[in-house]
């Protein structure tokens, strides 16, 4: 998971700046009508909330499970140390 | 905490629960159209991480100033949750400028300077996983530069020209629009305010596991 996370980051972080060199499309001469745009000018806007909605919901979700296991790990790790220490061992 | 926790889980899922319905029931912004209810979760996780990192920044100079033990836990927990809710603001934000402005990024000072601040959290992190014995106050350090970083993110979009909208559209809100932003922003204070909490408890464990290994030694 750690890994995973870590790849997203620096994947995020380098992907960033190139996206941010994308400039934006040059302004035509005239008024243009929205029906004879180009496919890519005609955006459609739901994929982006749907991407949008879905990412801050899989982060949420993921965070959760991270925590979950941090929990379960340190929570059998405490356990372990104290039966230890009962039983008079060194760990 | 432990009395309130149940409640605060009870309510934070329940304003999850109906943020779709409020949010589909929204009106359409006037320019912007659909992709203007990204507001409705994008605004509300900067908010739970302008918070995280007013809590980090707190917790850092207790941790200073008192020498608090407590206090740096906090701190790291919400250092992390910083970084989290940065993260959902980051991603949600270029894809509604993909539509809004034409492009996914623009380096100007309110993304700019929002970037930056959640870089800082990114160090704090970094530093107390690689910073080794010691790192402590020098992260607490790093979480006061990320709490003051806070206000210049707030107020670039009026003080400096951006692309971005001003501060003044959340006050300026229509019911119909600032309803459904009220009920997500409390359920992203709720959600910042339980993982916070969970997140105490994991280090917390991780103190007593440290404790029991020193009475080992001794």
């Amino acid at each position: 998971m750690r890994r995973l996370l870590s790849l997203f980051l620096f994947a995020f972080l380098f992907t960033l700046p190139a996206l941010a060199m994308q400039q934006p499309p040059t302004p035509p001469d005239g008024f243009v009508p929205a029906s004879s745009l180009p496919g890519q000018e005609q955006l459609p806007a739901a994929p982006l909330v749907i991407a949008a909605y879905s990412i801050v919901w899989l982060l949420v979700l993921g965070y959760l499970w991270s925590i979950r296991n941090r929990i379960a790990r340190a929570e059998q790790e405490l356990a372990d140390i104290s039966r230890r220490l009962a039983a008079g061992q060194r760990p | 905490m432990k009395k309130v926790f149940p409640a605060l889980l009870i309510v934070t899922a329940a304003l999850f629960a109906y943020a779709p319905l409020a949010i589909q029931r929204a009106p359409y912004e006037s320019t912007m159209g659909l992709v203007q209810k990204i507001f409705y979760f994008h605004v509300p996780s900067w908010i739970a991480m302008f918070l995280a990192a007013v809590v980090c920044g707190i917790a850092g100079a207790l941790v200073i100033f008192a020498g608090r033990k407590d206090a740096d836990r906090v701190a790291q927990a919400a250092a992390e949750l910083a970084v989290v809710f940065g993260l959902m603001g980051l991603i949600t934000g270029p894809l509604w400028g993909r539509k809004a402005w034409g492009v996914w990024w623009q380096w100007d000072a309110r993304l700019t300077s929002a970037l930056v601040m959640w870089l800082v959290f990114v160090a704090y992190l970094l530093l107390r996983k690689y910073g080794g014995p010691g790192s402590e106050k020098l992260s607490a350090v790093l979480a006061l530069f990320g709490m003051a970083n806070v206000p210049f993110v707030y107020w670039s979009v009026n003080v400096w020209r951006t692309v971005h909208p001003k501060t003044s559209v959340v006050m300026t809100l229509q019911p119909s629009m600032g309803r459904p932003f009220l009920l997500c922003s409390l359920a992203f204070v709720g959600l910042f305010t339980i993982l916070l909490a969970v997140r105490v408890r994991v280090e917390n464990v991780r103190a007593s596991i440290d404790e029991l290994y020193l009475a080992l030694e001794d």
